[in-house]
């Protein structure tokens, strides 16, 4: 895990940019509900009039509306209105208003001078407080304001009501006794304390809009006008966060590819450093699956972990505040809404998770029975074992079924009770919000908006809950890449490397080695001592698992000897550099192995300078010149990945030359004529014979024609040297030896 | 979240069937005992669907009473929020999303049974038709075809029975429903939500074009990248002697940073798919919000319609897609269906006689009369073959590839019927037996080692399914298998992996003799048994073999001539036929065609 955060590291700034865009995308998306609630509000039912606070308002209003006021607020509301009087339209203002406000030619009109927020919210208290004894004034004859509890006789609005119809009541009013007057207002005063800020508002509006219209403003524009600007913003927004998403996105992409380019590079790095054993203890293909499918896995869990597992709380928190913010009588329910949508992911989780996981394992179950049973047909009906096949794919069937069917219930239960908690939780907060409304701690757009965000932060949850039980897929996966990353090569460069011995040119010693492959009891080779001399031909033959590629297999270090010393010219191998151990041998493996390319780049392999000659006197001597020949491009025929367009034994001549065209000191055959007819065989064996006369040759095969004109055979079984000699001796001591003979030659023809 | 961190969409190739309307006519004939199950389903699918979709508009209603009773409240016409109203609104509306919901899960309950019941069937069905076809039709066909109609074809359809089906009535139900709901609240709403609809389709189709582009480029090198890991893993050991770290390094990082541009790029626009549908979505959020407040003013529509609405447009766009994928889903249904059938329609091997032929009394005499076979009928291979064997003969069938040495073991097993001729075990011909009784009779070692991902016992014991420990142990040691058996972890226990490759050839091969000598067949048949078993091994096997063919009749098929050396007689076939018979001096002695087999063995010996 801590190796993956390194390669994660250059990717800081951007993931950090990626994260500054999600908060981006998140507010976007927080505040789209907030404007939606303004539209309601403010657009559809104040009529586009904001608040209580009127940008214009004739003098004659103003005066009503500061009769209420107490000296102080009276001054701090005069301080922010700058009074245009109608005799003096000189005044710079009055054309900028007089478009909106055409009656402000015929008007003494007092005009807002201040867009501060904070002022205008403390304005619109004293103001709404005051517009409402009016409205009150005016409308009298109607009921009580019906303010929170029911009017009493002792109410001084109540008792303002009484005055008659036609009478002016300002007139009236103003001819009232001062302390009577006091009395009213500070009556009204503690009436209206109770009484929410929204209230207010939305109470004050509709005097605010008459006021506008006294004054020639279109108010019906002024609505239209309101919701579209409030949508325009909507879109603005929108589009903003669709950008931050774009650029997040891609920031994102760009990081979870690079990131897999860079582990691609370690795992392969890594692994191209690998002994057989390490590939031994991972096998090949799983090797393989690691630095290709897991890292995509990887690439696709980054992604997610930059676009959803960061924007998810971001959301969740965002929507959070947004709810705090607006109102905490009702957060309670996005509690409730987001621990019941928890408790059903978890029960799901414990619930499924476990068969959902075993799923994978029954279809590979499912198919393997099913690839064995048609690829053993012959085999079935041989030993006529049909019941038993389809009992065990019946067994393998059921278990599917059972489990599938398990987890699709599971699902089918799913959505519908998400559906249910998410509805639900809706019905609440509609039943709360209505009540809430109706004691004014909130207005219908901020209902419809808190719905909003209940879902949001609810679904930030549920998205939460979704990766965690994806993560674990991810986990193995970085687990699984973590592991080959941590795997040191057992065979390690030497601290100091031993020079060969020059003089020795080519000589191979084995003295009492034995080896066995890692977590296995027993030894493969036990005690083998022998010396391969420059010149000579060494040859190996015995049984299946006698172990006589596993001999060789050492001589390159592909494994190291766990007893005994193994030296080429006359250094122990172990104490040598590897890179110059391995420019000294020349290794044609059992399978021809070649690599995509040309026939050419193959033969190169080993010797990037070779010149032309070169090459054509290694094909010739590996018998490869003929077919090299035949084919239109010659040297220069495309090999397709893993040479499938070329014979085996076309492939093991080419490996055969390769080898040559190195020009090692030493040769190593592992099997490698096998795949050769037995004309191709001795010729080539001839050539060898002819060519590298100086070399140290050492050849593992099957066929006693192959061996017989050694200078040594060395007959291995199991594990252990059962004879050395000549053919000749052999054929006279050793009796592993003749049978082997005798099973492949008639007698006369091996006298 | 539907589509969340999916690859692009329409990516799926989308198969045709050949005859649509037979298959699907089929596919419910199939499903016939179900059909109760799957109608009473759907209904519930609709009823489901058709109560959600009530909900918006109720509750819109709902809000609507709030915002009215509020307005009157400040206006001081009325007294407040009428909450009776409001809540007898809401106790419908929890009865609606209840019954939503109940509906939705049963029917989720009932097709899953049923979906799976049918999958487990046809997977079943399959099967057990895999054993009863003759193996004609898997010489034309391969595994791979096979196997992917047990898994994918039969998922496909069970995918559609579990999810599709459902689903495509529950939304085209929904989008009627929606565009009922939708033109009651307001048809200048509705007009304007279904016109940014296209633009939300031209939008994806470019994104999915491009991103198609991308996508194929990234498999591609991909492909490449981990062909070239492929290559260096597979040939590590080369790339190791020959010192070629570094150039293996250098390809990779090339291929490496081809592949991040093609990588990050199709990442990224496939992962744009769903912000361009949330942004056209926020469109239509804005518009609805826009025309919904112009309209409210006008008094067109309350407020709550407004929610409703909005509600209504955002699950306008989900069915909305899942109906245009309606025709791909069903063709590739019935494409897969349509397999799934033809395979189960397979000629069967002929049923075996009504009164067949004892094995009890069985020596093992073998005679071939006249014999014609040929894989297809233009093409006969084997001519008018006649042999005699006596019981506990051996017979060593020799030639050259494509002589038809193979055919004649499987003919004799009667894995395929003659053209022409008898073949006669003891004086009864084959097909007089039961099928299983008359391979019981024979015990066969092929060239291809078969072994299954069990445990060594369990493979031995395959020979004879009621074999106790002792006898297959025994049977491995008979077959020299016994001292590599003890040296593996777990011996007799351990597993053998999917591709048995945790064993080696030759061990494998020494796995399936010890499985023939353990079924103690009347019969031996040896197909190259001994060619992957290098020469030691070959001749502790023979030894083995010796005792096992005493008194049994048996047949190898071997290049090798010394396996065939001691043969009591030697069928040399050619073309299909039998060019000679004879001992081996006998044949010698005739100089020809064996003669000069064997000779050209002896000559290449000498080139040495």
């Amino acid at each position: 895990m801590v190796k993956l955060l390194k390669h994660l590291k250059p990717h800081i700034i951007t993931i950090i940019c990626i994260i500054g865009f999600l908060l981006i995308q998140a507010i976007c998306e927080l505040s789209l509900p907030d404007y939606m609630s303004d539209i309601v509000n403010v657009g559809i039912q104040q009529g586009g009039v904001e608040n209580a606070v009127p940008e214009a308002i004739r003098k004659s209003e103003m005066d009503k509306i500061t009769f209420f006021m107490s000296e102080d607020d009276k001054s701090r509301v005069l301080d922010k209105y700058t009074l245009i009087d109608k005799s003096n339209p000189s005044n710079d203002d009055t054309g900028k208003y007089l478009k909106s406000y055409p009656e402000i030619k015929n008007n003494d009109v007092y005009i807002l001078n201040t867009d501060d927020e904070e002022i205008i919210k403390e304005l619109n208290t004293i103001m709404g407080k005051s517009i409402l004894i009016i409205q009150t004034i005016e409308q009298r004859g109607m009921t009580d304001m019906n303010v929170g509890s029911q009017g009493s006789s002792a109410n001084p609005l109540a008792m303002l009501s009484q005055i008659p119809k036609d009478a002016d009541p300002f007139a009236i009013l103003a001819k009232m006794p001062k302390e009577q007057l006091e009395a009213i207002k500070k009556l009204a005063d503690e009436k209206f304390e109770q009484m929410p800020e929204s209230i207010i508002t939305q109470g004050s509006v509709p005097y605010v809009k008459a006021g506008y219209e006294a004054l020639g403003r279109d108010t019906g524009k002024l609505q239209t006008n309101y919701i579209l600007y409030a949508g325009l913003i909507m879109l603005l927004i929108s589009f903003i966060s669709l950008s931050a998403t774009v650029i997040g996105s891609l920031l994102a992409a760009r990081v979870a590819a690079g990131l897999s380019k860079s582990l691609r590079k370690a795992v392969f790095e890594n692994v191209v450093s690998f002994s057989n054993t390490e590939f031994d203890k991972f096998s090949t293909s799983s090797l393989i699956t690691r630095s290709t499918n897991d890292i995509q896995q990887v690439q696709t869990f980054i992604v997610m972990l930059l676009r959803i597992v960061f924007y998810a709380p971001i959301l969740g928190i965002g929507g959070v505040i947004k709810v705090m913010h607006t109102d905490t009588q009702m957060s309670w329910i996005i509690g409730v809404g987001v621990l019941a949508m928890m408790s059903l992911v978890v029960v799901l989780f414990v619930v499924a998770m476990p068969k959902f996981r075993s799923m994978q394992r029954l279809v590979d179950r499912l198919n393997l029975v099913t690839r064995e049973s048609l690829t053993g047909m012959l085999v079935v009906r041989a030993f006529s074992t049909q019941r038993y096949e389809e009992k065990k794919f019946d067994g393998a069937n059921t278990d599917f079924t059972r489990t599938n069917l398990f987890v699709t219930r599971a699902m089918a239960a799913m959505m519908p009770v998400m559906m249910l908690v998410m509805n639900g939780i809706t019905l609440l907060i509609v039943w709360v919000g209505a009540h809430q409304i109706d004691l004014g701690n909130m207005q219908v757009g901020n209902m419809m908006a808190f719905m909003q965000y209940a879902m949001q932060i609810i679904v930030s949850f549920l998205m939460i809950s979704v990766v965690s039980i994806i993560l674990p897929r991810a986990s193995v996966s970085i687990a699984r890449i973590a592991e080959v990353l941590n795997t040191k090569s057992v065979i390690g460069a030497p601290e100091r490397a031993k020079e060969f011995n020059r003089d020795l040119k080519g000589c191979v010693e084995f003295r009492n080695v034995s080896f066995k492959y890692p977590g296995a009891d027993d030894d493969v080779l036990t005690d083998i001592s022998f010396t391969a001399k420059a010149g000579e031909t060494t040859a190996f033959i015995g049984s299946t698992g006698s172990g006589k590629s596993t001999l060789i297999n050492l001589i390159p270090r592909f494994y190291d000897i766990t007893g005994g010393e193994l030296l080429v010219d006359g250094v122990d191998i172990r104490e040598a550099s590897l890179h110059d151990l391995r420019d000294r041998i020349g290794y044609v493996p059992q399978k021809g192995i070649l690599f995509s390319g040309t026939i050419e780049s193959n033969l190169k392999y080993g010797y990037e300078g070779a010149s032309e000659d070169e090459l054509r006197n290694a094909a010739e001597i590996a018998q490869a010149m003929e077919f090299i020949n035949e084919k239109e491009e010659g040297f220069n025929t495309e090999i397709s990945q893993g040479g499938t367009n070329v014979s085996g034994g076309q492939k093991q001549r080419l490996s055969i030359a390769r080898a040559l065209v190195k020009k090692p000191e030493i040769f190593i055959f592992d099997d490698s004529f096998s795949a050769l007819d037995f004309k191709t065989d001795a010729a080539l064996r001839k050539a060898l014979k002819e060519k590298t006369g100086n070399a140290t040759v050492l050849v593992v095969a099957q066929r006693i024609s192959t061996v017989m004109n050694a200078n040594q055979i060395l007959v291995l079984d199991e594990g252990k040297v059962a004879g050395r000699g000549t053919h000749k001796e052999l054929m006279e001591s050793c009796e592993v030896y003749q049978q082997i003979a005798l099973s492949q030659l008639s007698k006369e023809e091996l006298a | 979240m539907p589509g969340m961190g999916g690859g692009p969409i329409g990516m799926k190739n989308n198969e045709k069937a050949k005859n649509f309307k037979e298959t699907m006519k089929r596919l419910l004939a199939y499903m016939k005992p179900y059909m109760p199950m799957i109608i009473i389903a759907l209904m519930l699918a609709i009823g489901s669907a058709a109560f959600s979709i009530a909900g918006p508009k109720v509750l819109g209603n709902a809000v609507t009473k709030i915002f009215e009773g509020l307005v009157a409240k400040v206006g001081g016409t009325g007294t407040g929020i009428d909450f009776g109203y409001i809540g007898s609104r809401l106790l419908i509306l929890a009865g609606l999303y209840a019954a939503s919901s109940l509906f939705s899960f049963v029917q989720g309950y009932m097709m899953a049974g049923v979906s799976q019941k049918v999958s487990y069937n046809l997977r079943k069905e399959i099967s057990e038709k895999i054993n009863r076809m003759p193996l004609k039709y898997f010489d034309k066909n391969t595994h791979g075809e096979v196997l992917s109609r047990v898994t994918n074809d039969v998922d496909t359809v069970s995918q559609t029975l579990n999810q599709s089906l459902s689903q495509i009535i529950t939304s085209v139900t929904m989008l009627i429903g929606i565009l009922i709901m939708m033109l009651t609240i307001s048809w200048l709403m509705t007009l304007a939500s279904v016109l940014i609809l296209p633009l939300s389709v031209i939008f994806i189709s470019l994104i999915v074009k491009k991103s198609q582009k991308y996508f194929k480029s990234q498999q591609e090198y991909l492909g490449h990248v981990n062909g070239h890991v492929e290559e260096i893993f597979g040939g590590h050991n080369i790339m190791k002697a020959f010192n070629g770290e570094k150039k293996a390094l250098d390809t990779f990082d090339k291929l490496n940073d081809t592949l991040y541009t093609s990588a990050w790029k199709s990442q990224f626009l496939s992962g744009m798919m769903m912000p361009i549908i949330f942004f056209v979505g926020n469109l239509g959020y804005v518009m609805v919000s826009i025309l919904g407040g112009w309209l409210a003013i006008r008094n067109t529509i309350a407020v709550g319609d407004i929610l409703a609405f909005v509600q209504y447009v955002r699950q306008f766009s989900q069915p909305l897609g899942q109906v245009a994928q309606v025709a791909n889903v069903l063709q590739s249904t019935a494409a897969a269906a349509e397999r799934v059938f033809e395979f189960l329609g397979e000629e069967e091997e002929t049923e075996d006689i009504e009164k067949p032929v004892g094995t009890d009394k069985i020596k093992g005499g073998v005679t071939f009369e006249k014999v014609h076979f040929g894989y297809n009928a233009e093409n006969i291979i084997i001519n008018n073959f006649s042999a005699d064997i006596k019981p506990g003969q051996r017979v060593a069938i020799v030639g050259p590839t494509g002589a038809g040495k193979t055919t004649m073991v499987k003919l004799l097993m009667r894995f395929y019927d003659l053209n022409d001729g008898d073949i006669y075990v003891d004086g009864s011909k084959i097909s007089d037996f039961r099928r299983n009784d008359l391979r019981g009779l024979f015990g066969m070692v092929l060239q291809d080692t078969w072994l299954f991902n069990g445990t060594i016992m369990e493979n031995i014991r395959y020979g004879k399914t009621d074999a106790t420990d002792e006898e297959v142990i025994k049977a491995a040691k008979a077959a020299h298998a016994h001292h590599f058996i003890k040296t593996l972890p777990d011996g007799y226990n351990m597993v053998l992996n999917e591709e048995a490759s945790n064993v080696s050839q030759g061990q494998k091969q020494l796995l399936t003799i010890a499985r023939a000598i353990l079924s103690d067949p009347k019969i031996l048949i040896l197909d190259e048994a001994t060619s992957s078993v290098d020469t030691r091994t070959e001749v502790l096997i023979q030894k083995a073999m010796e005792n096992l063919m005493k008194d049994r009749t048996s047949f190898i098929i071997a290049h090798r001539l010394s396996t065939i050396r001691d043969a009591d007689l030697i069928l040399v076939m050619k073309d299909g036929d039998i060019e000679e018979q004879g001992t081996h001096e006998q044949l010698l002695a005739e100089d020809g065609f064996y003669a000069s087999l064997y000779n050209s063995q002896f000559e290449n010996n000498e080139a040495s």
